[in-house]
């Protein structure tokens, strides 16, 4: 039964990675860690393999509708061993209750910034907004 | 480029694996519309993870068996989640996005 649950979580991990982009460990860590008993810090490193499953499928998957910018994504994924060292060192220096206030902090600026950009930006996203719609009698605005 | 190391950062500070913060920077900072930041973020997370995960499997903190227990059906759900994606306007991706980081904040701050 325990396995069932943690290929469900599993499974919606993936459907999460695929729609909006990430790899899915907000769901595979607690899988791991609550229904195969594994310690945080264990279930944190069998996430990140699964993790590279729903990644390579899900590059695959997008880069076929294409929507992968093959060198970007290499570029941002090879300097990311700069910043982990960057991370570990700060995260001895400052007390893990900042860290969860200044990244919960973050992630709400950043919600709030994509919310404003959607709702400003035209539905169609070959559209450009350089001045085409100041006379717009037809057709949904924003 | 930037993002890449703030990516690193917070995936080192979080134990996350970065999409995060790739997919709102690649949006906010480089233009990206919504599906080309999520495609793109996931094949930075291939290299992020792998490392990440070869990392920790030196230390023998990874558990290949519960790996697949977790990532085989994750792979189904990518496939399913990326072809669902398609048929959103790209407005629903990034209110999905904004969701998810507001469910990720208010993780963060429950004790």
């Amino acid at each position: 039964m325990e396995y069932v649950a943690a290929a469900l979580l599993g499974f919606a991990g993936g459907t999460l990675g695929g729609l909006v982009g990430v790899g899915g460990g907000v769901l595979f860590v607690p899988a791991l860690a609550i229904f195969l008993d594994q310690s945080q810090i264990h279930a944190e490193a069998t996430s990140l393999l699964a993790i590279v499953f729903v990644a390579l499928v899900g590059a695959w998957r997008q880069w076929g509708y294409g929507n992968v910018r093959v060198r970007d994504g290499l570029v941002v994924g090879a300097l990311s061993p700069l910043g982990v060292a960057v991370g570990v060192v700060i995260s001895n220096a400052v007390a893990e209750r900042t860290l969860e206030l200044m990244f919960a902090a973050l992630a709400l600026v950043f919600a709030v910034q994509l919310f404003r950009r959607a709702l400003r930006s035209p539905t169609a996203p070959n559209s450009v907004r350089s001045g085409s719609g100041s006379s717009g009698a037809a057709g949904p605005h924003d | 480029m930037a993002i890449g190391t703030a990516a690193g950062a917070f995936s080192g500070l979080f134990g996350v694996g970065g999409g995060t913060v790739i997919v709102p920077l690649l949006i906010l900072w480089l233009g990206y519309g919504e599906r080309e930041a999520t495609g793109t973020s996931l094949a930075a997370i291939v290299v992020i993870a792998a490392l990440a995960a070869a990392g920790q499997g030196l230390y023998g903190n990874v558990d290949i068996g519960n790996a697949l227990v977790v990532g085989a059906p994750a792979m189904f759900g990518v496939v399913a989640g990326a072809a669902l994606q398609q048929r959103l306007p790209e407005r629903a991706v990034a209110f999905l996005f904004a969701a998810l980081l507001v469910a990720t904040a208010v993780a963060l701050v429950l004790p």
